[in-house]
């Protein structure tokens, strides 16, 4: 029993094995808490070493636009937090195509960088997840 | 009638249902995530511009500006801060608040 675990057994062995999580985000930020909630469990996730992937399609594209300015609205603005993924080595972020261009949208006006892919792309790998997770 | 629409229009029909029913001299105020409706390049963006060959329609600038999206919007849709949100409401007889 350790300080560090809050009295939590933990093995000792950290070396099992490496799940795939894939977080699925189709919510526009803002109007509901999902898109923030989803936020805050892949930034506890990142810490537990596993391979992350983010997919973001129907209104989940609306959470990676550039240019959100909530003061107004008196909301904490969480888009910057999409860029601090990086340094939790959560790089594999997924747009679906289909989804962007309905929307009048481009590569360029995302955040961050990002692979964009087509609705079959996107349910090859929702497939070969061994966790999927959607907000 | 002043109708109000706060949903998405690729999440759910308000935004079409809104507009199917409005009556000569409706307005329509989009606010929340219903100004995604209000914007260029979109597939309810033909439906919009149709309503506003009849109707005059707004959309709440904070909640577009917080969307990243204030740049985006439709021609001729009007933009209102809160205090205008509210001279709409007075403005007309009764609101509706699609949900």
């Amino acid at each position: 029993m350790t300080e560090v675990t809050g009295g939590i057994e933990m093995e000792e062995d950290t070396s099992g094995k490496i799940k795939k999580f894939l977080y699925i985000n189709r919510k526009a930020p803002y109007g509901t808490i999902y898109a923030l909630e989803s936020l805050e469990v892949v930034l506890i996730a990142a810490a537990f070493d596993q391979d992350v992937s983010l997919a973001f399609l129907d209104d989940g594209v609306y959470q990676i636009i550039k240019g959100q300015h909530t003061r107004t609205i008196d909301v904490k603005n969480f888009s910057p937090t999409y860029r601090a993924l990086e340094g939790y080595d959560i790089e594999k972020l997924y747009v679906e195509k289909e989804s962007m261009e309905v929307r009048g949208l481009k590569e360029e006006d995302f955040i961050v960088p990002v692979k964009v892919i087509s609705t079959q792309e996107m349910a090859d790998l929702m497939e070969s997840q061994d966790v999927v997770l959607s907000f | 009638m002043l109708h109000t629409v706060n949903k998405s229009p690729t999440e759910r029909n308000t935004l079409e249902s809104c507009l199917k029913h409005l009556k000569k001299g409706c307005a329509v105020l989009l606010i929340e995530d219903g100004v995604y409706g209000a914007l260029k390049g979109t597939v309810s963006t033909k439906l919009v511009e149709q309503a506003l060959k009849h109707h005059p329609i707004y959309a709440l600038y904070p909640d577009l500006e917080a969307r990243g999206m204030q740049d985006r919007v439709i021609d001729g849709i009007k933009l209102v801060d809160y205090s205008g949100f509210v001279d709409l409401a007075v403005e007309y007889p009764s609101v509706q608040s699609w949900l």
